[in-house]
């Protein structure tokens, strides 16, 4: 079957199953039911992803370029000949997103049904998983930057739904509407690119942007505009720097929700769209891109040097990594940071599964002072756990996080070391300070909560290992946190990534030139378009075809080997001491000596203070301006008006009163006071009446005369 | 002897008129008003049969004439009917006393 009919099934099982949950979730046997039937429709998912994997490595490859996408058609016309193309594609990049969020989901359906057991809104939160896989499925289906904001948004709306799962809790709503309402913003930065495009070229479709790029009708300040409004968007989801906040109050929600949506899949959507909209982004975008990864992946990791809660660190070291993501594709990397994004979401889910486990088994205890000495109880989690914090750290050689972390750090160095771009050196130079810091902060977590003693008793009594539908996931991600990377070392070559994503260039979206006059009219814009796309590929710091040979590459790439080996056993070992064996008491002593900067990294950098004092107090200044002017201006001209109304109505009624009462009564007044006189007339006297016949007979009859005469 | 004219007839009708009515208005008493009525009839009754002399028309005066008379006789039962009743209702027959629905 074609790529893109397997695709469509993917997408189409969750929509089914959600539209079934929804429906029958609380009634009859479903509530029991419904775990099973979404997770074996994940599993059914997984198994096609699968499908369509082997079926690129085994021999039928999308090439790179335009004409992946299928099934597109007039979606509506928005008058009478603007039609909105709509459609899916599938290239590599897009199976691989694809293999990730299936075999992501299926496992956290999977884990879910031992952490959630037992809970209240349970066909609830299986409805909210399976609407969120489908919405990230046609996310990374899309072939069209307005369908891409459907599901954008659709993503959105299932990470609010299941951060407040338990929304009885106040600070569960609160992160819920608090992380909505934040990714929004950066969304109203994505719309607006989506419509700037679109105002320019008249399509929201990818390959007819790349080919306007390519052709030139897309350059200059609206180019970047558009790539800085869908990178705001990015930004928002990818939760970077300064729109962080809400990924760590999103740890309100329950830990597998963490693991999927707020670890391996829906944060990691704002690195794919700048992966997909690649071609879009023009140098000066470029640097803020890389620039705002390296602020994030720094000031994040320091945070979760010195974090409590466990998901609290790993929220904050989802941060940084992202940040990485970001910092690698701004700076060039394209393959590196996706390769990055795909690795992530395999150490990172096992990890975030991990402390659900031992979350589960605390009996919701999420504080690391609380830990101490699990391994001895939880075997399998503790095995994984430690696999995986291996791979975040990049330990050298064996883990899928070494190879990703490696590629995300040379492609930085790389960009830094050409000569025109020696000022920006602060990149890799932050990226590889957040290396060291990774490797310090997440043995720092391995340490406080699987080793030691127990710091408390009697949890710690009570704790178990996890059921299998619990382990089971941890063991398939912990491996995969291993393997996921390949393996590349002494002649050994098994890197599967790389050959298959290999970094678009323009020239796949250059017009063919079909007709001679057509040439020579474009031909200087062809040639000014094919001058901006050999110096784009000069700019992207390692094309990819070029790395072998580009010496700058080359050095890069084994200086950032070198030196993130060094740093990450450096981090590791440091942490050893600190929190295993040896120097146990220096934390303390630092965090006392460093009293002020402990503080700042203690509150995350006053983030959510300083947007307290500004944003939101001027927001509540704003709506107490608008109370006033309401209060002043509105009620008084409302009041004014009823006054008005009031004056009106009173002179009205005197008018009533006395001119049309005056009439009425008038008329009556006249009727009685004639009745009365007339009345004066019916004497009641015989005699009377006969003189005023009389003479009324000798009036007629004088007259008669008169006239006769 | 000198033949008695039309102009003889009719001042004396005129006068037996008058007289008639000047009855009616003077009087309180039903039955003195009844007796005015008659007087009038009468001098209506003189000018018919005046006129019916004076002319070629053969009997037209004398029968109106007739008929006034019968006209008269119903009236008098009529009104001596209502005067009776008058009567026994305010124990006189003033019609002064009879203004109950005077306005």
């Amino acid at each position: 079957m074609p790529y893109a009919t397997l695709a469509l099934t993917i997408w189409l099982i969750p929509m089914c199953v959600f539209t079934l949950l929804a429906l029958t979730h609380k009634r009859g046997f479903m509530p029991k039911i419904s775990d099973k039937i979404a997770t074996a429709g994940m599993g059914a998912g997984l198994l096609i992803a699968l499908y369509m994997l082997a079926g690129v490595w085994g021999g039928k490859p999308i090439p790179v370029g335009p004409g992946t996408s299928y099934f597109h058609f007039n979606w509506f016309n928005i008058s009478q000949n603007v039609p909105i193309k709509v459609g899916i594609a599938v290239d590599h990049l897009t199976i691989i997103m694809l293999v990730v969020v299936t075999l992501v989901s299926f496992l956290v359906h999977l884990f879910s049904m031992g952490y959630m057991h037992g809970d209240v809104r349970y066909g609830r939160f299986y409805c909210g998983l399976q609407i969120f896989t489908m919405s990230m499925i046609g996310l990374v289906l899309a072939d069209n930057l307005l369908f891409l904001y459907v599901f954008w948004e659709l993503v959105g709306l299932s990470s609010y739904l299941l951060i407040g799962h338990w929304f009885e809790k106040k600070s569960a709503s609160d992160a819920a509407i608090k992380a909505f309402i934040t990714t929004r913003i950066g969304d109203v930065g994505m719309f607006l690119g989506i419509l700037l495009i679109y105002a320019q070229i008249g399509s929201f479709r990818f390959d007819d942007v790349f080919a306007a790029v390519a052709k030139g009708d897309l350059a200059g300040n609206i180019r970047m505009l558009a790539g800085l409004g869908i990178f705001f968007g990015a930004m928002g989801k990818s939760a970077q720097f300064p729109l962080h906040v809400w990924l760590p109050d999103a740890m309100e929600g329950p830990t597998p929700v963490s693991a999927l949506i707020h670890a391996a899949t829906m944060v990691a959507a704002g690195v794919y769209l700048v992966g997909r909209a690649y071609l879009l982004f023009d140098p000066t975008t470029f640097l803020v891109i890389a620039y705002v990864g390296a602020i994030t992946c720094f000031f994040a990791a320091t945070i979760a040097l010195v974090q409590d809660d466990i998901k609290k660190v790993l929220a904050y070291s989802t941060v940084s990594q992202l940040g990485y993501m970001m910092m690698g594709l701004g700076a060039g990397g394209y393959t590196s940071g996706l390769f990055h994004l795909t690795t992530h979401a395999f150490f990172k889910a096992c990890l975030f599964l991990g402390s659900g486990s031992v979350i589960y088994a605390m009996h919701h205890e999420q504080s690391m002072s609380q830990y101490g000495g699990l391994w001895r109880k939880m075997k399998i989690t503790a095995a994984t756990f430690l696999v995986s914090c291996l791979a975040i750290a990049g330990f050298p050689f064996i883990t899928a996080g070494f190879y990703s972390k490696d590629l995300v750090l040379g492609d930085t160095l790389a960009f830094a070391m050409r000569p025109e771009n020696y000022r920006h050196i602060l990149l890799p130079v932050l990226g590889f300070g957040t290396a060291f810091m990774t490797a310090f902060y997440m043995f720092r977590q391995y340490y406080l909560t699987f080793t030691g003693k127990p710091r408390n008793q009697h949890k710690y009594d009570h704790a178990k290992e996890s059921p299998w539908v619990m382990t089971v996931p941890l063991a398939v991600l912990g491996t995969l946190a291993i393997i996921g990377g390949g393996f590349h070392f002494a002649g050994v070559n098994a890197q599967w990534f790389q050959p298959m994503i290999q970094k678009p260039t323009l020239a796949a979206y250059m017009p063919a030139p079909a007709k001679e006059h057509e040439l020579t009219i474009h031909k200087s814009d062809a040639a000014a378009a094919h001058e901006s796309a050999a110096v784009e590929t000069a700019h992207g710091a390692s094309a990819e075809h070029g790395e072998h040979e580009d010496p700058i590459v080359l050095k890069a790439h084994s200086i950032a080997m070198i030196l993130s080996i060094i740093l990450a056993l450096s981090g590791i070992t440091l942490a050893t001491f600190f929190y295993f064996k040896g120097l146990t008491e220096m934390p303390a002593m630092i965090a006392s000596y460093a009293k002020p900067l402990h503080t700042f990294l203690w509150n995350k950098w006053y983030f959510d203070e300083i947007y307290y004092a500004t944003f939101l107090a001027g927001t509540h200044l704003m709506a107490g301006l608008a109370w006033m002017f309401d209060k002043m201006v509105i009620d008084f001209a409302v009041n004014l008006a009823g006054y008005s109304g009031r004056l009106g109505g009173w002179l009205v009624g005197l008018f009533d009163k006395h001119a049309i009462d005056g009439a009425v009564n008038g008329v009556g007044a006249i009727c009685s006071n004639g009745g009365w006189l007339l009345g004066r007339l019916q004497s009641g006297r015989l005699r009377t009446y006969l003189l005023v016949m009389v003479v009324g007979i000798l009036l007629v009859a004088a007259t008669f005369a008169a006239i006769v005469k | 002897m000198q033949a008695i004219g039309l102009n003889a007839y009719l001042i004396v009708a005129a006068v037996l008129f008058c007289l008639g009515v000047i009855n009616c208005l003077s009087r309180k008493n039903a039955i003195g008003i009844l007796i005015g009525i008659e007087l009038i009839l009468n001098a209506a009754n003189l000018n018919l049969i005046a006129f019916n002399y004076f002319s070629t028309t053969a009997f037209a005066g004398q029968i109106f004439a007739i008929f006034v008379i019968i006209l008269a006789a119903c009236e008098a039962a009529i009104a001596l009917a209502i005067i009776i009743t008058l009567f026994m209702n305010f124990g006189a027959v003033n019609t002064d006393m009879a203004n109950r629905m005077k306005g």
